[in-house]
């Protein structure tokens, strides 16, 4: 006797391979910028993590009477035509005789952690604030966010500028400038979403079951927030890096000896008429970090953005 | 519509008055002591306290803040400490160096931006889709200071004895002197004035005064010195407007007036120009308008590699050395300029978009 099932095979469909979370990686994985910005900073990541590897030198490491070479001395590839007989420095040699080649490769350490430390405080305190002020409304929400205004109109630059000078110069104080300047975006990318769904019926179905604020909050309002956070976030890693470096260059970032790309340009960049690859290459650097991290916030945002699923 | 501007104006002022506020107690946050850094470690204690007293330091953080307040009111900035000179008299000769810095990096990046964008969006998914998304994704991330320095080195170096020889610094040629129009057509303008000031103020767009006195060279001299700083300038607003462009001429491109248009046998440029472009305009002015503050904050940088002695760098100069009169005044300024440019954008949307009313 054979089976319902044998006699009528049905394929069975597997639903939870189209889950939300699956739809969208796969979304993110046909997006071409997506993917070249993860790949381009996943290379990034494993060039931080083995830098010690990569690096020929040490990045601090001075090579007056080690190797026979002078300041600001030029690129010298043993492939492109440098003899044999010299030491072969890729970047040339910095300033205080160091090799350019292993500090921009550390640079990269530097750069990531200021990127992800500086987008994650403000993300939390943004968020924090933005919940509060959407959830609340009324007075709470008007205070938080003009507030949040008066910090918006200003250039985010010299705020930083600003603050790094009341906190005194360092990395450390410029990833808090630097934070505590892009919070109002987190905020107001949080408020806007807690405002859309708060009055919708789940929430009150969730209201009338008795959750209390802080469920409702947290497991009702919030996820709908995250999809356009991690888009802010991702890209806001990029302007992250790009405003550190800005403070590094100009003095107030990292100091010297660290090896942060923004500082290395500051330091050499009255030298760029007579020692260009000095200015070149830390530049580059940071265009191709910020460059990955704004490609993979577009391709997320395009691959989430629930407008573009009718396009498929 | 005078109404509407009139409610604008008058509900930004709470804003503007924070702003005011901010700067104050923020400026006074920064540790150190004016005196020290204006007289040097060395100054005696008997001189820091006349010099404390002299600039009103040395009263309660509410009293100096009122003080201000007023003062600011009856349009006294005060004086610099680092220069000994009126407020009012720095602005008026570092504003407009900035401002023509700024217009001019937004006129090109917008002369660029937009049709680039345009011609992005009508060929959408072809190869010059592709290279304006790549070089705009590439613009955004570009740090201004390095563009500038590379511009710097390509034109001042690498094309030395060429006719593409652009200077690297200042604002005028040595030897060039602007002379202010008022004093060219020999008007009596009677000096410490506040007519001498606002005139002072637009003789100082150096194009705008060489344009209508009819001097060429100094004309010819100030355009190419604004070339290089303008063009780093402008890399990132350029690619933010290519972008916007480009999203919002793809979305009014797929609208039925379109194809209508379309199908009533239009010109293609026509229906891209007429049809499309105009009504994708409105998010492209807000994004324009939005610029502002990026090119304030690139002006810092840019005025420091170039040289120029506009608004940026000294509010950099002015935060380090603790020069409260300036970091407030210019702060203000740029804030109520902030103010005035959103304005701007929002009275502008009832011209692109008559079914916008503002009210």
């Amino acid at each position: 006797m054979a089976t319902i099932s044998e006699t009528f095979p049905l394929k069975v469909r597997d639903y939870r391979s189209n889950s939300l979370w699956r739809l969208t990686l796969r979304r993110i994985f046909k997006q071409r910028s997506a993917v070249i910005g993860l790949t381009l900073l996943l290379t990034l990541l494993l060039i931080a993590a083995f830098a010690p590897l990569i690096a020929p030198y040490n990045p601090n490491q001075v090579l007056i009477g080690i190797e026979p070479v002078r300041a600001r001395q030029a690129p010298c590839i043993h492939l492109l035509g440098c003899p044999a007989d010299q030491p072969q420095h890729i970047m040339g040699i910095d300033g205080n005789v160091r090799d350019q080649f292993s500090r921009v490769i550390y640079g990269a350490r530097v750069s990531l952690f200021v990127g992800v430390t500086t987008v994650s405080f403000a993300v939390l305190v943004g968020t924090l604030l933005g919940a509060i002020a959407g959830y609340t409304g009324g007075w709470v929400d008007n205070v938080i966010m003009r507030i949040l205004d008066v910090l918006l109109a200003f250039p985010s630059l010299l705020l930083a500028i600003a603050i790094v000078s009341v906190l005194g110069k360092g990395l450390i104080n410029a990833l808090l400038a630097i934070a505590i300047v892009s919070i109002p975006v987190y905020a107001r990318v949080v408020r806007a979403s807690v405002l859309s769904v708060k009055e919708t019926q789940y929430v009150a179905a969730s209201k009338a079951l008795g959750g209390s604020h802080l469920h409702i909050l947290l497991r009702r309002i919030l996820p709908n927030a995250i999809p356009p956070l991690i888009v802010s976030a991702t890209l806001g890693i990029g302007t992250a890096i790009l405003d550190a470096a800005a403070l590094s260059f100009l003095g107030l970032g990292a100091q010297p000896p660290t090896p942060e790309w923004g500082t290395m340009l500051g330091q050499e960049r009255n030298q760029v008429f007579t020692a260009p690859h000095l200015v070149f290459y830390p530049g580059v650097a940071i265009m191709i970090t910020v460059l990955a991290f704004n490609l993979l916030g577009d391709g997320l945002r395009d691959a989430i953005d629930p407008r573009l699923k009718q396009e498929e | 519509m005078v109404y509407y501007i009139l409610r604008r104006l008058l509900s930004s002022i709470p804003v503007i008055i924070g702003i005011m506020v901010v700067t104050f107690v923020l400026a006074r946050l920064i540790p150190g002591e004016p005196c020290r850094a204006m007289l040097g470690e060395k100054a005696t204690p008997a001189v820091c306290e006349r010099f404390t007293r002299e600039h009103g330091l040395d009263k309660p953080i509410y009293v100096q803040l009122a003080i201000y307040m007023d003062n600011v009111l009856q349009g006294d900035f005060g004086s610099s400490i680092r220069f000994s000179r009126p407020v009012t008299t720095i602005l008026i000769e570092r504003l407009p160096t900035t401002m023509e810095l700024g217009l001019s990096a937004l006129l090109i990046a917008t002369l660029i931006g937009i049709p680039a964008g345009i011609i992005a969006a009508v060929r959408h998914n072809s190869p010059v889709d592709v290279i304006t998304m790549v070089g705009a994704n590439i613009g955004v991330s570009m740090p201004v200071y390095w563009l500038g320095l590379m511009l710097a080195y390509l034109f001042a170096i690498k094309l030395q004895g060429t006719p593409f020889w652009l200077p690297p610094s200042s604002r005028l040629d040595a030897g060039v002197v602007s002379i202010p129009f008022y004093q060219v057509w020999g008007w009596q303008v009677p000096p410490g004035t506040t007519l001498e000031d606002i005139l002072q103020f637009i003789s100082n767009f150096y194009v705008f005064n060489s344009l209508i006195t009819g001097d060429w060279a100094v004309l010819g001299s100030a355009i190419k010195h604004l070339i290089l700083p303008s063009l780093a300038l402008s890399t990132i607003p350029m690619a933010i407007i290519a972008r916007m462009t480009r999203s919002s001429m793809l979305e009014v491109l797929k609208q039925d007036y379109i194809r209508t248009a379309r199908a009533k046998g239009l010109r293609r440029q026509l229906v891209i120009l007429r049809h499309a472009f105009r009504n994708a305009l409105v998010p492209i002015v807000t994004i324009i308008g939005l610029q502002v503050g990026t090119l304030f904050a690139g002006a810092v940088l840019t005025e420091t590699i170039f040289g120029f002695a506009g608004v940026g760098r000294i509010l950099f100069e002015a935060i380090t050395a603790r020069d409260f009169p300036i970091i407030q005044a210019f702060t203000v300024v740029i804030a109520i300029g902030y103010v005035f440019i959103n304005l701007l954008v929002d009275i502008s949307y009832t011209f692109i978009d008559p079914r916008i009313r503002l009210e």
